[in-house]
């Protein structure tokens, strides 16, 4: 393995570590909460809605 | 200090004590089986390593504008913050073992007895375990410091804090004699757990757009929400069969 995907490698498990789903969901969040709020309306409420679930799901698969 | 400035220097200062007594114990496990001027070698340069870094960093960090630095730093802070949450939840149900320095302490202590010795002088093994235990969890306190830091403009507030934690897990080290083992180390963790998610959500928001009602004064609201969920998620867990598996004696 090359240096440049041996650090990919280890960024990655760094921040995203063993739970990829969770880390797409907080990026499809953020991306639903930046056009709520473009479109006027209160856009507060989606992140913790989204943390919580993302949470939640990810327990369940951990506790599977 | 106001309120988010306080909960920022708990939250890093917290982090990093819990990093610390990780890093203390890999330490001490070599000095005291192998060699200790070759452990502290190892851990003055894991030290200047993470100076570097956070002395490049810190003012990158500082030039990006808000906006973006509080969408990128709190969606990295959700999913750091979240993989903490998690393993501390599933501590606190019981569905994974909790953390036990005396336990590591031995284990690494074994491996410290287990390995090669080239001779007397320099000990290469003391030297990379430390350097590696030391950077590692210091590139997590570097991380957390930096970016909370970075968010409310108080890289100093986030260093201090840090300093400090570092000092008082180095002091309770000396007069421990041992590995910290009797730290509330599971709680810490939960409570950084909650912190990181906390703020994350809060920027993340923040960044892409959102206003919280309230403004900042949201944010004590949207730690007691994830408070109040992480208990609630424990209590459900301690109830799935998995939990009554790992709780009946072998």
């Amino acid at each position: 393995m090359s240096r440049v995907r041996r650090a990919a490698k280890a960024v990655w498990e760094f921040v995203v570590g063993d739970d990829w789903r969770t880390a797409l969901g907080v990026a499809c969040a953020l991306g639903i909460t930046a056009l709520v709020a473009a479109s006027g309306a209160a856009a507060w409420w989606i992140m913790p809605l989204a943390v919580l679930g993302l949470l939640a799901l990810s327990l369940r698969r951990a506790a599977r | 200090m106001s309120g988010p400035e306080v909960a920022l220097a708990l939250s890093v200062f917290l982090a990093c004590a819990v990093e610390a007594v990780e890093a203390l114990t890999i330490v001490m496990a070599v000095g005291v089986t192998r060699s200790w001027s070759s452990a502290l070698s190892g851990v003055a340069a894991a030290a200047a390593t993470l100076a570097v870094l956070i002395a490049a960093l810190g003012p990158a960090l500082d030039a990006i504008p808000i906006d973006a630095l509080r969408l990128v730093v709190g969606g990295l802070l959700l999913v750091f913050g979240l993989q903490w949450l998690r393993k501390a939840v599933l501590r606190a149900a019981g569905l994974k073992a909790q953390h036990d320095e005396a336990e590591v302490f031995a284990t690494e202590a074994e491996a410290a007895r287990e390995a090669g010795r080239s001779g007397q002088g320099f000990d290469g093994y003391s030297f990379v375990i430390a350097f590696k235990g030391v950077l590692l969890e210091g590139l997590e306190v570097a991380f957390i410091a930096l970016t909370f830091g970075a968010n409310q403009h108080r890289i100093g507030l986030a260093a201090a804090a840090a300093g400090a934690a570092v000092v008082v897990v180095a002091l309770a080290g000396l007069a421990a004699h041992g590995p910290l083992a009797r730290v509330p180390e599971n709680i810490m963790k939960f409570t950084v757990g909650v912190m990181l998610t906390s703020f994350g959500t809060f920027w993340g928001a923040e960044g892409a757009g959102a206003s919280w009602p309230g403004g900042d004064a949201a944010l004590p609201g949207v730690i007691a929400v994830v408070v109040l969920a992480s208990i609630g998620l424990v209590l459900w867990l301690r109830r799935t069969p998995a939990a009554a598996t790992i709780g009946e004696p072998a």
